[in-house]
């Protein structure tokens, strides 16, 4: 074997044990490197109220609700399976209103999330309100929204 | 003139879209900017290095030098200049 | 089967003239792409006005991974073939993918404010891409620690070829792990979902940063050379 094969073999079997390794070391943390718990984590894991967490999922429609005179929101998130009531008083993020991803993080007392923050999260979709317009009237818009859910992070541990 | 203005509000994002649009610029003409400089520079000194070789007394090149120091570098480096 | 353009000289009669036609190619795309961003890109449904972040947060970031790719190819080549030119080219691509990165980062962190209502989130994805800055950092540090520059291509190059695991974490992150960011628009299974009136700025610009890449690269590449026919001249004459 000339020298040069020598050190490709070399180079290609470290970055393999190295490929291994990375992906031992991220199954075993994967707890850790998710962000947000889904509704049915929570519902099905009862997390103490000692527990800082974040809840993430799709603001349920029709949950909205504000108390007149104080910036204190009350609605639910879920993940289509389960969902999980929460309250919040503070500044919302621009994009959060109902049917969109959001992310809040506090904690789980009595079965109500009492959040201290709410992160919105958006999907892949991106067009013009036109386009957006022209979808919904013409009724492709669920389908899309159901495609949407899909692709997104709601479902995938609801169905867990 | 209110076209202007709104184009300029960014619809309320004015703060967060120019800024980004601002250091993307400012990032990318700086490194244009030093990576250019630093190519004249050192082309400056190999051309100054390379008179002085010419003008020392001749001696035979070793050719072991080669090949980053063949004898066409210096005029074609001149050339480009 | 390198050896072909292993001579700096052949390289620099090569591509001496791509640099004008990279320049040019990059100052018409540059001018095109930002039209196409501030006047023929529609807001966004959602988001408003505030996804024109977008066309330049993408290519930077494409830009920040596509140069660690390079880079990591061109050391593994001077590593393994001892291909003195593919050293200099992972040495010159390393400040630009730092700079394509830390520009992903801030304009993401400008664009997370206002959508997501943070500038900050210690979620995979935006994790991923600071340890991709880190890495561009620590090779770039790492290569001038060694007084004997061969010495140091070869430190570096062990750690790009590390860090090249980064990568595929960085792109699948958001859809292993529940993060923050959201999947992939352009480059996914199933087509894009962004609406061509978008794509297609994206692309426009995603083009101008890719020829600006080419551009400075050869610049860099082209004073690298310099720098080490000064440094045999210096030792020639030291040695006379």
């Amino acid at each position: 074997m000339k020298r040069k094969h020598k050190r490709l073999t070399f180079v290609v079997i470290a970055l393999l044990l190295l490929a291994g390794a990375a992906a031992l070391v991220l199954t075993a943390f994967e707890e850790n490197i998710v962000f947000f718990h889904s509704p049915t984590d929570v519902v099905t894991k009862h997390p103490g109220p000692d527990r800082r967490l974040r809840l993430g999922g799709l603001v349920e429609e029709g949950s909205v609700e504000k108390e007149a005179g104080s910036a204190m929101v009350r609605f639910r998130i879920t993940d289509l399976a389960n969902s999980v009531p929460v309250v919040y008083q503070g500044i919302l993020p621009d994009l959060f209103r109902e049917g969109q991803g959001v992310v809040a993080e506090g904690r789980l007392r009595d079965g109500v999330f009492q959040a201290d923050g709410v992160l919105a999260k958006h999907d892949e979709n991106y067009m013009p309100p036109e386009v957006a317009d022209a979808l919904k009237q013409s009724g492709k818009w669920d389908e899309m929204s159901e495609t949407m859910k899909r692709q997104g992070h709601v479902t995938k541990d609801g169905a867990k | 003139m209110d076209a202007v203005t709104d184009f300029l509000a960014m619809g309320g994002y004015a703060a967060f879209v120019w800024p980004c649009f601002a250091i993307t610029a400012v990032v990318m003409v700086a490194l244009l900017v030093q990576s250019l400089a630093a190519l004249k520079s050192r082309e400056a000194t190999l051309r100054a290095l390379q008179q002085a070789e010419e003008a020392r007394p001749r001696r035979r090149r070793t050719p072991q030098a080669a090949p980053d120091s063949t004898p066409d570098t210096g005029a074609e480096v001149a050339r480009e200049a | 089967m390198f050896n072909r353009f292993a001579n700096p000289n052949r390289f620099l009669r090569l591509s001496r003239p791509l640099v004008p036609v990279m320049a040019w190619a990059t100052v018409l795309l540059m001018a095109a792409g930002l039209y196409m961003t501030f006047f023929t890109a529609p807001a966004d449904y959602q988001q408003g006005q505030s996804v024109r972040i977008m066309y330049v947060h993408v290519p930077s970031a494409w830009m920040g991974l596509f140069c660690y790719v390079g880079m990591a190819v061109a050391a593994a080549v001077g590593l393994i073939w001892r291909h003195s030119l593919a050293d200099l080219v992972a040495k010159a691509t390393a400040p630009i993918g730092a700079a394509f990165t830390f520009l992903s980062l801030v304009t993401g962190s400008l664009w997370g404010k206002p959508m997501w209502g943070t500038y900050w989130v210690w979620d995979a994805r935006l994790t991923s891409m600071l340890v991709l800055l880190f890495l561009y950092l620590g090779y770039m540090a790492l290569q001038n620690a060694f007084d004997d520059p061969e010495r140091g291509f070869k430190a570096s190059a062990i750690l790009v070829l590390v860090g090249v695991i980064n990568v595929p974490i960085i792109k699948f992150s958001v859809d292993w792990w529940n993060t923050l960011h959201q999947p992939a628009s352009v480059i996914k299974a199933g087509g894009p979902s962004i609406h061509p009136s978008m794509l297609w700025p994206l692309l426009v610009m995603s083009l101008a940063f890719t020829t600006y890449y080419v551009w400075v690269l050869l610049l860099r590449v082209h004073a690298e050379i310099a720098a080490s026919k000064i440094r045999a001249l210096r030792m020639r004459q030291a040695s006379a």
